[in-house]
């Protein structure tokens, strides 16, 4: 009797996701090491500088965001976690707090101030989150119980 | 927040000497650039060819000197790099200020006027 040919299974290595965790310190102070410590993680990403500065400033307004408004008032400063993916070329951010809610539990539109004639006029804020629907693919926000979640996502590579 | 400046009547020069301006910074770098500026001649260019990394609390720092300074003085800025000229136009206040790409563009165009 002959063996039965042995059939050979094609195993599918999955593409490696790429994903790490941090968390800081929702200070100014925290922030600044925080994106030091986060843009050398994706050096192993291997991503063209345009993908970097961008990421950096994007993730940079969302901390600075709720450095000032989440945790506005408090006496100590609170947590900020954040969770970096990156599959199929785009890159995935969740960042959650235990600060105030959004106000009217979304994420601000984000145009871009007005530009008035008179410099005296000029907007000295307010380019944040403008900045941050600008440079991302998606934005989603969710206040579930005390927790702030957000969810960025930046598609990279585009040239 | 480190900064040089140096004036020559009518310019004044202000060099940023640190490579972020960011919301770690920014109300420091607001406050230096009063304190430098005060007496300042009637255009004041800052060179910011050392900073490449700016966020929106940066920008609004430069805003305010921008508007603390006039409307007797100008400010004019040069020497922008990639990532910071980059946030001036996706806020559009690249059409708010004169840019210059180098300080040396910006005194090429402005000496003599």
């Amino acid at each position: 009797m002959n063996a039965k040919p042995q059939q050979v299974l094609e195993v599918k290595t999955p593409r490696p996701t790429f994903a790490f965790e941090q968390s800081l310190e929702a200070t100014q102070d925290a922030v600044r090491e925080a994106l030091a410590y986060f843009i050398d993680q994706l050096s192993t990403l291997v991503l063209p500088q345009d993908d970097l500065e961008t990421v950096e400033l994007v993730l940079a307004e969302t901390l600075n965001n709720i450095v000032e408004h989440a945790f506005a008032d408090q006496t100590e400063p609170g947590f900020i976690r954040i969770r970096c993916v990156c599959q199929r070329g785009v890159l995935y951010l969740r960042i959650t707090d235990f600060g105030k809610a959004m106000p009217g539990l979304m994420a601000p539109a984000g145009s871009t101030p007005a530009m008035p004639i008179g410099s005296d006029e000029l907007p000295e804020g307010g380019f944040g989150w403008g900045l941050i629907r600008t440079l991302t693919d998606d934005v989603s926000y969710v206040r579930s119980g005390p927790m702030n979640a957000l969810t960025l996502q930046i598609a990279l590579n585009k040239g | 927040m480190k900064l040089s400046a140096k004036t020559e009547e009518p310019l004044q020069i202000v060099t940023v000497l640190e490579n972020r301006i960011d919301a770690a910074v920014a109300l420091d770098f607001k406050e230096a650039m009063r304190q430098l500026t005060e007496n300042a001649p009637e255009r004041v260019i800052l060179d910011l060819s050392a900073v490449t990394f700016i966020d929106s609390s940066g920008l609004g720092a430069i805003v305010a000197t921008m508007k603390f300074l006039a409307p007797a003085r100008t400010l004019l800025l040069a020497g922008l790099t990639g990532p910071v000229d980059r946030v001036f136009r996706l806020t559009r206040m690249d059409s708010v200020f004169t840019l210059y790409p180098s300080l040396a563009a910006a005194l090429k165009d402005q000496v003599g006027k």
